[in-house]
Formats: C-alpha cells, sequence, structure tokens
C-alpha cells in the first residue's frame, strides 16, 4: 500500500474513533439517567406536590415553574430578538457600527449564564422591584437567549437570497412590504428553529434564576407572575447537593433529571418538526 | 384604495391599447436623460449622458463589462438607491417628470417602470401568485380582477398555452427560459409603461432566447423597452435604436440600422465588429 492510502485509512479510522466516542459519552449518560429515573416515573410523581420535606411526592410544581418561566423568556426574546434580526440584516447600514453591534451580540452569547443570574437580580429584583418572582427569572432568561435568538435570526434572514428582496420592490412594493411578504415566510422556520433552541437551553438553566425567583421548596403552585417558584433544573440541584437527605432522595433526582431532559429533547423536536413542516408549506 | 387602484390600471389599459403604432410617424419622446451622472461611493460610473427615447420603441444597450449599461439601467427606476453612498446628478425625464424629483413617490416609479433582472428569479410561490404578488402589493383584493390580470398578463409574455393547466404548481417547476417569461408576466401584470429587461437571455439556451426575443418584439407595441445586452445579434435583432457605452460614456446612440451598419466612431465599429470587448 502507498503511503497515502496509509495516511487515509489511519485518519479515517480516528475520525469514526473521534465519533464513536461522542456516541458512547452520549449513550452512557442516557443509560445512566433512564435506568435510574424510569422506575421513578408515575403518573404521581408528574402531578403532585413534593411531601415530608421532598423526600417523597412529585414534581408537579416544578414543572409547572418550568412552564411559565419558560413561556415568559419567549415571550421577551421572540420578539425582541427577531425584532432586532430584522433590523440588524435588513435595515441596518453595513459598517463599522453594525459590526460592532453584531460583534457585541455574539460575545454577549458567550457570557457565563451566572453573570445573568446576577445581573437579573441588579436590573430586575432590585431596580425594577419584581422582587424575585416568575416575571424576574423569565426576564433574565429571556435576556440570555436574545443572543442566540438574534445570531439565529439573522443567519435565517440571510439565507433568503437577495433577488426576493429586490425583484419585490422592483414591482412597486415598499422595502417593508418586500420584507414582510417575500422575505418572512421564508426566513421564519429557520427564525423559529433558532428560537425554540435557544429556549430550550433556557429551559434547562439554573444558575439565572438562582437569586432572581426558583425557590427551594414550595409546597403550592405559584399563583401569580410575581410568585416564586420551583423550576425543574434547580430542583435537581437541591435533590443532588442541598438535600438534607442525599441518598433518599437520589430516586427523586434521577426522575427530575428524566423529565427535564424528555422536555428539552420534545422541546427540539418541536423545533425541527415546524421548520421541516413549514419548509414543504413554502415550496408548493 | 382597492377600487382607485383598479380604475387607475384599466384607464391605463385601454389607453394603451388604443395606440396604434403607426411605422410612419414619429414616436413622441418618452424618456430623456439629460447631464446625468452617477456615482458610487468612490467612483463614477457615468458620465455625463445625454439620451432620448422615443416611446414604443425598443432601446439596446451594449457596451464591455462594466462599462456602466447595467447600472444605468437600474437608474431609470432607482434601483440603485438600495445601494449606499450613491450620487445622482443631472436628470432623467418620463413623461416630463424627472425620476429624481424629491416630490416624487419611489414605489409610484417602480410600478410604472417594470424591471426583468438578469437572473431569472421567480419567487418561490406557485406561477399564479408570482403574477399576482405585485397586484396583491398594491392592493388589490378583488379576486376575479387578479385572476383576470394574471391571465392576461401569462397571455402577454406568451407564457399562457404553456402554463395553463398548472398555475398551482411551483414556479420553480418552470424551464429556464419559461421563469424567464413569468418574470416578464410578473412585471407586466402591474401595467408599466416602460419596461427594462438587463440581459434577460444571457442565461437561456438558444431556442428560449428567440421566444423572448420574438416576446420583446410584441411587447414594443404596448411599452417602452429598455434592454442591455452582452450579445450583439440580440441588439441588432431586437432594438430599434442602439446605445454603445463605454467606461461610463455614452458612445454613440442611433438607429440600430445605422449603428450596425455606418457607424459614426471608430470605437463603436472596432466593438461591433468584434476587435475588442
Amino acid at each position: 500500500m502507498k503511503k497515502r492510502q496509509i495516511t487515509q485509512v489511519l485518519g479515517f479510522n480516528f475520525l469514526r474513533l473521534c465519533i464513536a466516542l461522542v456516541i458512547l459519552i452520549l449513550a452512557v449518560i442516557l443509560y445512566d439517567i433512564v435506568s435510574k429515573g424510569m422506575g421513578q416515573i408515575s403518573w404521581e410523581f408528574l402531578t403532585s406536590m413534593p411531601k415530608d420535606g421532598m423526600t417523597k411526592g412529585g414534581i408537579f410544581p416544578a414543572i409547572i415553574g418550568t412552564f411559565f418561566v419558560t413561556v415568559i423568556t419567549a415571550l421577551l426574546s421572540i420578539p425582541l430578538g427577531m425584532g432586532c434580526a430584522i433590523y440588524l440584516n435588513e435595515y441596518s447600514k453595513k459598517g463599522k457600527i453594525t459590526r460592532l453591534i453584531r460583534m457585541s451580540i455574539r460575545n454577549l452569547s458567550g457570557v457565563p449564564s451566572i453573570v445573568y443570574g446576577l445581573f437579573g437580580v441588579v436590573l430586575f429584583v432590585q431596580l425594577l422591584h419584581l422582587s424575585t418572582s416568575i416575571l424576574s427569572a423569565g426576564l433574565t432568561l429571556g435576556l440570555m437567549t436574545l443572543p442566540w435568538t438574534i445570531t439565529a435570526s439573522e443567519e435565517a434572514l440571510k439565507n433568503v437570497p437577495q433577488y426576493y428582496r429586490d425583484g419585490a420592490q422592483a414591482l412597486g412594493a415598499t422595502k417593508w412590504q418586500a420584507i414582510r411578504t417575500n422575505v418572512l415566510p421564508y426566513a421564519v422556520p429557520g427564525m423559529l428553529t433558532g428560537t425554540i433552541l435557544g429556549l430550550s437551553r433556557a429551559a434547562g438553566e439554573t444558575a439565572p434564576i438562582l437569586f432572581t425567583g426558583a425557590a427551594f421548596y414550595l409546597p403550592f403552585l405559584p399563583r401569580s407572575l410575581s410568585d416564586q417558584f420551583m423550576a425543574l433544573p434547580y430542583h435537581l440541584y437541591v435533590m443532588a447537593t442541598q438535600h438534607h437527605a442525599i441518598e433518599k432522595v437520589r430516586p427523586i433526582a434521577y426522575g427530575t433529571a428524566l423529565v427535564l431532559i424528555v422536555l428539552i429533547f420534545c422541546m427540539n423536536f418541536f423545533a425541527i418538526f415546524i421548520r421541516y413542516k413549514l419548509r414543504k408549506v413554502r415550496i408548493k | 384604495m382597492t377600487v382607485k387602484m383598479k380604475t387607475h390600471i384599466t384607464s391605463r389599459t385601454q389607453g394603451v391599447s388604443n395606440k396604434i403604432v403607426d411605422e410612419n410617424k414619429e414616436n413622441i419622446v418618452k424618456i430623456s436623460v439629460k447631464d446625468f451622472n452617477f456615482y458610487y461611493e468612490k467612483s463614477q460610473a457615468l458620465k455625463n449622458i445625454n439620451l432620448k427615447i422615443k416611446e414604443n420603441t425598443v432601446v439596446g444597450i451594449i457596451g464591455p463589462s462594466g462599462c456602466g449599461k447595467s447600472t444605468f439601467l437600474r437608474c431609470f427606476n432607482r434601483m440603485n438607491d438600495m445601494i449606499s453612498g450613491i450620487k445622482y446628478e443631472g436628470a432623467i425625464c418620463i413623461d416630463g417628470k424627472n425620476i429624481f424629483d424629491k416630490e416624487l413617490d419611489i414605489v409610484d416609479l417602480r410600478r410604472n417602470i417594470g424591471m426583468v433582472f438578469q437572473k431569472s428569479n421567480p419567487f418561490p410561490k406557485t406561477i399564479f401568485e408570482n403574477v399576482a404578488y405585485g397586484l396583491r402589493i398594491n392592493g388589490i383584493r378583488n379576486k376575479e380582477y387578479i385572476s383576470e390580470k394574471v391571465s392576461r398578463s401569462l397571455r402577454n409574455a406568451a407564457l399562457w398555452d404553456e402554463v395553463k393547466d398548472r398555475l398551482n404548481q411551483s414556479a420553480f417547476s418552470l424551464s429556464g427560459g419559461q421563469q424567464q417569461r413569468l418574470c416578464i408576466a410578473r412585471a407586466l401584470a402591474v401595467e408599466p409603461e416602460v419596461l427594462l429587461l438587463d440581459e434577460p437571455a444571457s442565461a437561456l439556451d438558444p431556442i428560449a432566447t428567440a421566444k423572448v426575443e420574438e416576446l420583446i418584439h410584441e411587447l414594443k407595441k404596448k411599452y417602452t423597452i429598455i434592454i442591455v445586452t452582452h450579445n450583439m445579434q440580440q441588439a441588432a435583432r431586437v432594438s430599434d435604436y442602439t446605445a454603445f457605452f463605454m467606461m461610463g460614456e455614452l458612445v454613440e446612440h442611433d438607429l440600430t440600422s445605422k449603428i450596425f451598419t455606418k457607424p459614426s466612431k471608430k470605437i463603436t465599429e472596432d466593438y461591433i465588429t468584434g476587435r475588442f470587448g
């Protein structure tokens, strides 16, 4: 065999090894969580309150809390993020300032989530007096998700060919008409996909909600947006590290982890689903 | 709004169809370009252009790559406005009105001046919706009117017979030549008076090209047409007048028959006979 063929075979096998290793790690994690958490899952676990100092009972308030917080996150980051992306990609003049803004946004997505958490405390809890609540936590997560939403939405807009805009304007459409009727319909699937992926990441975050609204233990459901709440990721953190009887509640922790993972998988699949669905519609 | 728009369009249609093109009669001047200069951010693209274009004629614009042909074409419907840092000087008057006038509504201008781009660019919609697009964005909601207008535009673009049974299929299912004629139909649907064609046949095979050229012949009865082309034979075949551009200057403008047989400038002759370019 020639030398470059040997290199080729070695190279391929190295790449195979890489992918196998990644899949293996993922499989081990999933197996561990599913096998230990599966036994815990029951209708009661999903729909009842925690009992006896969280050593028994279910995780219902945590599921509800995560749900509402994610809704607040979406309400902030979807319109604001899409709006920013439309402005940046369609209206802003290309120049140094735009580049700087774009670069700042990219950098924001690399800021550690604990920093967002502390920023949320200062801005929403202290400055705006929103108290530690679903609202504060949701808004904090919303801020954290924004850079993702903006970047994903801008990419989606960039993928729409320039001539859709020119062609529409040459027919007498205003710039906004061209964007609304001939750009957004083709960008929205991509925008939504990116946004939902951002949201699913937000739903699994602990640090930003730690100080802004998540409660250690609340045996009742939040009644308004200004109430504190329990959330799946924080509950998991508590069960795994902070509980007074860690060994005893370990199955509950595994159950919580499994629910959280399934929830996030569902959101990601939903994102893929709408992209697929909307893409089919537009070709018709 | 809808009704107003509709009457506006119908009255214009009647005006056009009543007009009989008399070959012997001198056509009136539709467009006049006066001392026109155009600058990009860093360079001047068009230098002191003076040109008169008569109604219901086809003007071919020829010249080597980068001579400013397409830039010139895109001045008539102010598509260059989308580029930042550009500057105009002088005037382009259509029916006596300067299109750079501050009062002028650019949306009205573009509705009045149809444009077909170099690369056929149907929207990712059905064949029907492509043609209906211009009507819809102009606020027309009347379904019967739209469908009547779509079929008439497709007929005028010589595409109707090929697509009448599949109006609800994607425009991408058409061949390249059909797509280009669809784009012409799309431009016709909003009832322009002037058509700008930017190398409309450059990506088409000879048969499709012949069809588009035939169509241009047909269309000049109703419209004033400005066509940019790289293809000298095409300019000779379709245009009544030919304008030869070089380095941003209008070198010569005359009847096509004269430009191609007895050009008054040496450089025009050199270009046309293929000595350079």
